[in-house]
């Protein structure tokens, strides 16, 4: 049976999974990407291999996005994440219309039909909305990342933030805290001015639904509770959210290798 | 004999990424500097930078007088007698020490001004990076660290740059991946620190451009100890730039010159 395999090498984590000719999923992986990326990429791609128990000659294309998918020397093409987020959130979602990705240093929207772009948006000019802004908020408050949305979700009395600089929200947090503001409270202003800021970028795709949620932060709870809030509607979220560019990806070299077989 | 120290006026600005205390006498001299890493409580990291800096010239706290705060910070202290925004303090404290000052840039970690002083060091106008951190100085540590060199060696690595990068990106975060970039395409670490140095400058001068641009300009706040942020500086202003010898303090110190007019007048 051919296997394919995507790679996205991201800002911050690389992943890659591996997917069957049914485009079941049947390994992942996840690594930090560090500063050197071709190797991440490797060590990756390697890290499914193994999940897998495969070798890699049973991988009969790779297929490399994310901002360092050049540097997937071993792939067989390359791909933008945008249009692997779209074809990952729709063949894992296939109702998908609109996808939400929040990575490590961007926040983009995208707007699909039957897997393929019409349209997107992206934070090109500000940081806000990422999750290296959920990182610096982490870090202030001493609460490890993984707790950040169940504890956002106990807010009682969430605060005001008056800016989402990712810079300046350290000092923000700082001032909370010599006020006395409870943790859970921050995190809850925190979140909700984060999906605010989300929802108007994501706004000028338009906002049809299914919307898919995908990339790192889908993993955080609170984001996801917060972002429904602001729709008014429920997201595709699953298990495999933060891979869907790599799965994308994977679904790309499996088209690519079936077309080479015919 | 010793010298009296009676009535030590103390200056603190709690800025967000450190926080500086400067001690003067009555007659304006300054005695003790200190810096400390800013944290909450504010009024615990007060104290004890208060007492830092009293111990380096073992003068005991009975003998501050008088305590003025500035910074972000500034409001959530207890004990002080006074407070003025740092806008005012910066202007202040850069016109004592430079007294041809007319403008003043201030580049901390999440700060990043521009002010116009009047010729009694009085503000005229100000503007500064209220919404976004575009053009302060604090990711420069970031980039350090990934650089790995240490913060006290980029001003001057900056110097020997021989074909300074391009940051395009505004946003200090995006700014990071930028350098991260360069760093994988192999620019020197160099060339990579006079860009963010120059970029920083653009950043400064658009601001700078909107109070008006008139000499002498000074430099405060922590990136003016880097030579390359100053290089950047005077040479697209096409002037000299003042630069204190302790511009981080320059907010504290103004805050504590400002606490000493004020008393002065009270008396007078």
């Amino acid at each position: 049976m051919p296997y394919a395999a995507g790679v996205d090498v991201g800002s911050t984590q690389t992943k890659c999974a591996i997917i069957d000719d049914q485009r079941t999923i049947v390994a992942r992986a996840l690594i930090e990407t560090g500063a050197n990326v071709t190797r991440a990429a490797e060590r990756a791609f390697d890290a499914a291999l193994a999940a897998a128990q495969m070798e890699r000659a049973q991988v009969v294309c790779v297929a490399g996005t994310g901002y360092g998918r050049f540097k997937v020397t071993f792939g067989d093409l390359q791909i933008t994440e945008i249009s692997c987020h779209a074809k990952g959130a729709c063949s894992v979602f296939p109702g998908t219309r609109t996808v939400i990705d929040m990575g490590g240093q961007d926040a983009k929207g995208i707007k699909v039909q039957d897997g393929e772009v019409l349209d997107f948006v992206m934070n090109d000019k500000c940081a806000a909305g990422t999750g290296r802004f959920l990182a610096t908020a982490a870090e202030a408050l001493s609460v490890p990342l993984g707790d950040l949305g169940p504890l956002s979700l106990q807010a009682k009395n969430p605060v005001r933030l008056s800016t989402v600089c990712t810079v300046f929200v350290e000092s923000d947090i700082m001032a909370y805290l010599a006020q006395g503001k409870k943790v859970p409270d921050i995190l809850g202003g925190i979140h909700a001015a984060i999906a605010a800021r989300t929802v108007a970028l994501v706004r000028r795709v338009g906002l049809e639904p299914e919307i898919t949620f995908t990339g790192g932060v889908s993993r955080n709870l609170g984001m996801v509770r917060a972002l429904e809030e602001k729709l008014g509607m429920r997201l595709n979220v699953c298990d495999d959210s933060h891979y869907m560019g790599a799965i994308g990806a994977a679904a790309f070299a499996l088209e690519r290798a079936l077309a080479q077989v015919a | 004999m010793k010298e009296s120290v009676i009535g030590l006026i103390a200056g603190i600005d709690i800025g967000s990424r450190a926080t500086k205390v400067a001690l003067i006498d009555r007659a304006g001299t300054l005695r003790a500097a200190h810096a400390t890493r800013t944290k909450p409580p504010f009024d615990d990291l007060v104290n004890e930078a208060l007492a830092q800096a009293l111990a380096s010239i073992e003068a005991p706290r009975s003998e501050v007088s008088y305590i003025i705060t500035t910074g972000f910070g500034r409001s959530s202290v207890a004990e002080r007698d006074n407070q003025v925004t740092d806008i005012t303090a910066g202007a202040y404290g850069a016109c004592v020490l430079f007294p041809n000052t007319r403008c003043v840039i201030d580049i901390g970690s999440q700060s990043s001004r521009a002010i116009h002083v009047d010729q009694t060091g009085r503000v005229a106008e100000f503007k500064s990076n209220d919404k976004c951190a575009a053009g302060a100085g604090g990711f420069v540590e970031r980039a350090a660290r990934y650089l790995e060199i240490g913060l006290t060696e980029v001003g001057d690595l900056a110097l020997s740059a021989k074909d300074p990068v391009t940051i395009s990106s505004v946003c200090a975060v995006l700014a990071e991946s930028e350098i991260i970039n360069h760093v994988s395409q192999g620019c020197s670490v160099e060339d990579i620190l006079r860009g963010i140095h120059n970029s920083l400058a653009e950043r400064a001068i658009a601001l700078l451009k909107r109070v008006g641009i008139e000499p002498e300009v000074t430099l405060v706040g922590g990136m003016a100890r880097q030579r390359g942020m100053v290089q950047a500086l005077s040479h697209m202003l096409a002037m000299p730039v003042n630069v204190p010898e302790n511009p981080e303090i320059v907010n504290a110190l103004g805050a504590a010159l400002l606490a000493k007019r004020r008393l002065e007048r009270m008396a007078a």
